[in-house]
């Protein structure tokens, strides 16, 4: 294999450096003396980027198999490498859902296969997300694809019995339920935050109580039962407290934000474009401003895409016939950089910690989210803060195009991506 | 006034005035012999209608005919959530067939703001009534026939009772009458009011025997008696209930004052949310609605579509309001 030095980039946002890069490992990290390099090492200059270790993504929608008009795993995971992510998590509202070893097997080939990055199924939690019966975790969890976490994203588990059991179950594989926390009955129908302007508009309301109430129920299941849980894409300042609340009792409870409820505020919807419709909803600018505030303190661990491409039929319609969700993946490193970074809000390390470090340990990702050490498999991205660039949607690697920024100026730019020292991306293109 | 009339919130002070005073020059056109203006001829008004609504549309209808546009009405049975024809669809057929203005009902709140849209609709969108967000011309014939009978609205009291929640025309009222300056009351169950209700530029009460002694007009809403059921989502009670707390009948009407006006939108649940008693009444304007809706109507139709492109002919107050 050959190697790579990456010239006078910053680590982890701090001085500049040099990253020599053999075999797939960092060899050599410092000021690299270019003559004592191997023969046939490419050198690439990094001057003004950041280098950061391989982005981990806890929640990203592949779509494939069964929707492949809106993205599969070739295009997904190119929008992933390109977007500075090594790992993603593909959720298992596939169809078929991902509820069985071979599906999540299937989704696991297909990644590597694809090479753009790792893809780390995710498990249904019951089989046909239908919230009854528990899927085969354990056979999904000692497949091939080495799931660890389960989630039937998209629908909550609402049965408190069904949910106290995944939480039991889990633990012997050393797995993780991922809710995604909405109360069924107070969310039917619902189409946005329910305040003050889901009324003016006339779009019936998501309220945050839908949610905090879950995640209330499920810190206290996961602490009596003694198990691990995650909350996917949290959106209140209410369901903070809880979690703060939660924490503080030392469970074994983590959480993840979305960059779109770190930017984006309900006013939006006034627009009725479905392009800004979204499951949880986008809130009010206090949550925001809670969300931001807890990913700085770590109350959040994690910022998760929660990547969710739609044809463009799915979303040119009246807002309540639209699908949920938008895209995430290519864009996500420079909402944080203008949400959390340009705000004072998180150093460098600190992004390292929340979109690498952390969801890889609630992943059980191993080899990813590793320091930037000597050593260490060389999953890496060099990224430049420094340039703004307005988001056009034919430059998306994704399929899709519901991207909530298009015609956005945001800051920062992926340079490079390097998956076990192989560059997925380079120049800003897929390598 | 802008090109589309989408929410009455839309509406300035003076767009309103405007409308209500050409409302009335409409109106007098009804009494002479030949009812009809040369104004929008050639031109082409569409009645969209995802939603059955025979009188709104009808009275769109006659007032575009009694403008000499054409008029064509197209009751589109599918549309994007009963996967029939997109209403993108719908739109870019409407524009190649060359609509001037589109009057659209919908069952979809939000769906007029869609086909507004620059890309899919070139000539004016009226919202004619969507999902449970607006119906900005029911509100501006409500603000005429009020000021009809009680003069400038500015001060006056108009208290809005029932499905508010649910309802498209309490929001337009409660904009358009704000902005005209008169003082709105709601008054409905708790479970009736939206979430952020108090933020609206309106008084709320949950005590209808409260309000209507000091009331000017009472504009009661429509309820449907299925809200109670607990597939409905349960909302209140009984009908019975419903009528006993919120219900206008012969007992509460004697405690209006002499000149206040009692309206509904229509279509009413007699002994729902009024007694029939109480809708016969003279001081009932609720057929005298029906009729203003036309002249209302006439009024937009020709504001938005005189001032663009060539009228027929100068018209007693021309098109020089964008």
């Amino acid at each position: 294999m050959s190697g790579y030095l990456v010239r006078r980039t910053r680590l982890l946002g701090g001085a500049a450096i040099d990253l020599l890069v053999v075999d797939g490992a960092f060899a050599e990290i410092g000021a690299v003396d270019a003559a004592a390099v191997p023969a046939g090492t490419e050198v690439i200059d990094a001057e003004g980027t950041v280098a950061l270790p391989g982005l981990v993504d806890l929640h990203t929608h592949l779509r494939e198999p069964g929707r492949e008009d809106a993205e599969t795993v070739e295009t997904g995971t190119a929008a992933a490498a390109l977007g500075g992510f090594t790992v993603v998590h593909a959720m298992a509202n596939t169809d078929p859902v991902a509820d069985t070893a071979g599906v999540v097997e299937q989704v696991w080939r297909l990644g590597t296969a694809a090479g753009h990055c790792d893809v780390r199924p995710v498990g249904a939690v019951t089989v046909g997300l239908q919230g009854e019966r528990l899927a085969e975790l354990g056979a999904m969890a000692d497949s091939a694809a080495a799931v660890r976490v389960f989630s039937d994203d998209g629908n909550c588990v609402c049965d408190a019995v069904v949910m106290r059991r995944a939480l039991e179950y889990v633990k012997a594989f050393d797995g993780v339920v991922a809710q995604h926390a909405q109360e069924p009955r107070l969310t039917a129908g619902a189409q946005m935050n329910e305040g003050a302007l889901s009324g003016l508009l006339g779009l019936q309301g998501w309220p945050a109580v839908a949610e905090e109430a879950i995640i209330a129920r499920d810190a206290l299941l996961c602490a009596h039962v003694g198990s691990r849980l995650h909350v996917c894409h949290v959106s209140t300042a209410g369901s903070v407290e809880i979690l703060r609340w939660a924490k503080g009792k030392g469970w074994d409870i983590t959480a993840e934000v979305t960059p779109h409820h770190l930017l984006l505020t309900d006013e939006l919807a006034a627009t009725y474009d479905p392009v800004y419709k979204v499951n949880p909803p986008l809130r009010t600018g206090a949550d925001v401003e809670a969300l931001r505030a807890a990913l700085a303190d770590g109350t959040i661990d994690a910022v998760a895409t929660d990547h969710a491409p739609h044809p463009s039929e799915d979303k040119e319609c009246e807002w309540a016939a639209a699908a949920s969700g938008m895209l995430g993946l290519e864009t996500a490193l420079s909402v944080v950089q203008e949400t959390m970074v340009e705000t004072g809000l998180l150093d460098w390390p600190g992004v390292a910690d929340r979109m690498s470090t952390r969801p890889a340990v609630i992943g059980r990702v191993a080899g990813h989210g590793r320091p930037l050490r000597v050593g260490e498999p060389a999953h890496l991205v060099l990224y430049d803060p420094s340039v703004r660039r307005e988001v056009q949607p034919g430059q998306l690697a994704s399929l899709s195009r519901n991207s909530p920024y298009v015609g956005r100026t945001l800051p920062g730019r992926v340079v490079a991506t390097f998956l076990a020292g192989r560059p997925t991306v380079l120049g800003g293109s897929l390598a | 006034m802008r090109r589309h009339l989408l929410s009455a919130g839309d509406l300035t002070r003076d767009d309103a005035l405007l409308v209500l005073d050409t409302a009335e020059e409409m109106r007098s056109l009804v009494d002479r012999p030949i009812k009809k203006l040369p104004t929008l001829r050639g031109r082409t008004v569409v009645n969209l209608f995802f939603e059955d609504s025979t009188r709104t549309r009808i009275s769109f209808e006659v007032a575009a005919k009694r403008l000499s546009a054409d008029v064509i009405n197209f009751a589109a049975k599918g549309s994007s959530l009963s996967k029939g024809e997109s209403l993108k669809d719908t739109a870019l057929t409407l524009q190649a067939m060359g609509a001037d203005a589109v009057v659209v009902r919908h069952f979809a709140s939000g769906a007029p703001y869609r086909l507004a849209d620059q890309a899919w609709t070139r000539g004016s969108v009226i919202n004619a009534g969507d999902g449970t967000h607006e119906h900005p011309t029911q509100a501006l014939l409500d603000a005429f026939t009020m000021r009809r009978h009680l003069g400038d609205l500015d001060g006056r009291r108009v208290t809005v009772v029932g499905d508010v929640l649910h309802s498209r025309v309490a929001r337009s009222n409660a904009l358009l009458l704000s902005t005209l300056g008169a003082e709105v009351t709601l008054v409905a169950p708790p479970t009736l009011l939206p979430v952020g209700v108090e933020s609206w530029p309106v008084s709320v009460s949950y005590d209808l025997d409260a309000v209507l002694p000091k009331a000017d007009a009472v504009m009661m809403l429509r309820v449907q008696a299925e809200r109670m059921s607990p597939a409905g989502g349960g909302y209140f009670p009984s009908a019975r209930e419903y009528a006993r707390r919120y219900g206008l009948d012969g007992r509460r009407m004697a405690r209006l004052a002499d000149h206040t006006l009692v309206l509904h939108p229509g279509p009413m649940n007699r002994g729902m949310e009024i007694t029939a008693d109480v809708a016969d009444a003279a001081r009932s304007v609720i057929v005298e609605q029906v009729s203003n809706g036309v002249a209302t109507r006439m009024a937009v139709l020709y504001l938005l579509l005189s001032g663009a492109g060539a009228p027929t002919e100068p018209a007693p107050d021309s098109g020089d309001h964008p």
